[in-house]
């Protein structure tokens, strides 16, 4: 059970309609690794929250499985729901409890013994502790995350997850939370994030997911996925601006700016040449010197609407090459 | 079984009683108090004794009866209505729990705080009239099997409740009426033979007569009818709390 190799969540064929006949989840797999963050990006409507609430127990599924450490959610949710933490995407709080009662209650809820100590500690890292006799009608929408964020924690789970943990958070909360989302990673639990905001999984995750219209499009490590679909881009500010580009020059993805003043050149990362020694060596040889150059390397938010865009017209001709690697698509 | 859990969440209905102490506890001891003011009192020593019993002290059962009636409806009903208004009923979904588990904890809390409330009432009345207790045991027994019913009829009125006007409208249009016509005040054969009939049709009749038959051994109907129906209508309700939970009905997507 404690093998690392295992992911630590299986989701597997998921489903759920809702009453109103409303397909939310298509056939979502997804595992999900011991430790790490994942980040579950896709825009409203996505399926996201029906993803997370059909693991945590909320949203019963109309197909398909989920384990938790090897445990089944529905068979044994006494065991899955005791490991996870949820944080939701609403700000639902009680008004009239105290900070530190509402949070002492959540831990009782899953079972924990009463640990004041504990409880203090959780608040103490959310900036929390001064309000602990206040009521929680009294604190403000950033405060009243952390609050859900200290609920989720007070029992301790392995698992944490953070529904749009960041909407209508302002920056130094934001900070706050990435603080804390790091400690707990280092501290070895497992952490699962739904953002819209590209930044966001950028930043923090180790993996990210994107789902749209209730069907995972991909799963793959940050860094890998911006290797592989991450368009880079190299610019070179000209000495003296140019009308036109030489024939010498023409290539694929090299164009010149409105102004002349630069040369820009798009190429992919993931490709066994990037052209850029024979790009450089015939503008030496057109007697083209620059004075400056640079890169920049796409967003995921780029990435993420080439993929969205994608998938859109790519579903009705092929169902499968796309969802085993979308890159191959481009 | 997660005691720890249905402790927590009984805590918490509880700390919630006591911090709207004015409404859960105040508010019914003072309208009842009127009452005997009104009834025992004022009225009451007008009227003639029933079956050996003085006006005032008759009431005292019924009274109790409907306090206990409405207010372990209200606190249940409202107890699983909020969380389902505020959202935070997602943690008690998420939690490592089960159905009856939940239901342990508020419905146990609803009609602690009717029983509490009983209690209270109960030593009111006795600075008002004079009162007997020919059966202690059977009163109490009738007191923890009303609180229990009525507290899961209103746990399932409170799930099935999606607006504040649902939540009030059964209490007010079925529980109040059938309170009122349910022998509080009188006994049945007090009415025309018509309506005595129509009367036997209410299930409230049945808990005010056991009820106060273990105060003076005067009932409109045999107490062992009283407690089996008592007990068919807690069976009912436990049936369709276990039926929700089962189907998910207003709880869960
Ligand atoms: N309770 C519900 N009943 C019917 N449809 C729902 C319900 N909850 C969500 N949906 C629909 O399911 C889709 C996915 O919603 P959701 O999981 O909340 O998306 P996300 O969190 O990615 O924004 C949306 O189209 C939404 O309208
Ligand atoms: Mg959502």
């Amino acid at each position: 059970m404690l093998d690392s190799a295992l992911p630590l969540i299986s989701v597997k064929n998921l489903e759920k309609t809702y009453d109103g006949g409303f397909q939310a989840l298509k056939d979502v797999s997804l595992d999900i690794k011991r430790g790490e963050i994942l980040a579950l990006l896709g825009p409203n409507g996505a399926g996201k929250t029906t993803l997370i609430s059909a693991i945590c127990g909320i949203v019963t599924p109309t197909g398909g499985t989920v384990t938790v450490a090897g445990h089944d959610i529905i068979k044994d949710y006494r065991k899955t729901r005791s490991m996870i933490g949820l944080v939701p995407q609403e700000l639902t709080t009680d008004a009239f409890e105290t900070v530190f009662a509402t949070v002492s209650f959540s831990r009782g809820l899953f079972g924990k013994k009463r640990d004041d100590a504990f409880v203090e500690k959780t608040l103490k890292s959310l900036s929390l502790w001064d309000k602990k006799d206040n009521k929680i009608i009294q604190l403000s929408g950033g405060m009243k995350r952390r609050v859900l964020i200290a609920k989720a924690l007070s029992h301790e789970p392995d698992i944490l997850f953070l529904d749009e943990p960041t909407a209508g958070v302002d920056v130094e909360l934001r900070k706050d939370m990435w603080q804390v989302v790091r400690e707990l990673r280092e501290s070895g639990v497992t952490i699962i994030l739904t953002t819209h905001y590209i930044e966001e999984a950028e930043e923090i995750a180790d993996r990210v997911g994107v789902i749209a219209h209730g069907e995972i499009i991909l799963v793959e490590d940050k860094a890998e996925l911006m290797a592989k679909l991450g368009k880079k881009m190299l610019m070179l500010d000209l000495h003296e601006p140019l009308k036109a580009l030489p024939d010498a020059l023409n290539r694929d993805g090299l164009e010149l700016s409105e102004t002349g003043e630069q040369i820009i050149y798009t190429y992919n990362t993931q490709g066994e040449r990037t052209g850029i020694t024979s790009l450089l060596q015939d503008l030496s040889d057109a007697g083209i010197r620059f004075r400056d150059l640079n890169t920049k390397q796409s967003s995921l938010e780029e990435i993420f609407v080439t993929l969205v865009h994608e998938d859109s017209a790519q579903s009705k001709l092929n169902d499968e090459t796309k969802a085993k690697d979308p890159a191959e698509a481009t | 079984m997660n005691l720890t859990a249905v402790r927590a969440i009984y805590a918490f209905e509880m700390n919630r009683m006591w911090r709207t102490l004015f409404q859960s506890l105040i508010s019914p001891i003072l309208s009842t108090s009127l009452y005997f003011v009104v009834f025992g009192s004022a009225i009451g020593s007008r009227i003639p004794e029933i079956e050996g019993v003085s006006y005032g002290s008759f009431i005292v059962p019924g009274l109790i009866m409907l306090s206990l009636l409405t207010q372990s409806l209200s606190n249940a009903a409202f107890g699983i209505y909020f969380p389902k208004f505020t959202g935070t009923i997602y943690e008690l979904l998420s939690a490592p729990i089960s159905s009856f588990e939940i239901v342990l904890g508020y419905v146990g809390a609803a009609a602690t705080k009717s029983l509490i409330l009983g209690a209270i009432i109960l030593a009111t009345a006795s600075l008002f009239v004079e009162l007997q207790i020919a059966h202690p045991f059977i009163m109490l027994l009738f007191l923890v099997l009303t609180a229990l019913t009525f507290s899961l009829l209103g746990f399932i009125i409170g799930i099935w409740a999606d607006s504040f006007e649902k939540l009030q409208i059964v209490p007010l249009l079925v529980i109040t009426p059938l309170v009122f016509l349910g022998g509080s005040f009188y006994s049945v054969n007090m009415l025309p033979p018509i309506w005595q009939t129509v009367t036997f049709f209410n299930p409230v009749l049945y808990l005010v007569s056991g009820f106060r038959w273990s105060f003076y051994e005067v009932a409109d109907v045999d107490v062992s009818i009283s407690l089996a129906v008592i007990t068919l209508f807690l069976v009912s309700c436990i049936s369709i709390v276990w039926w929700i939970f089962k189907t998910g009905y207003q709880v869960k997507q």
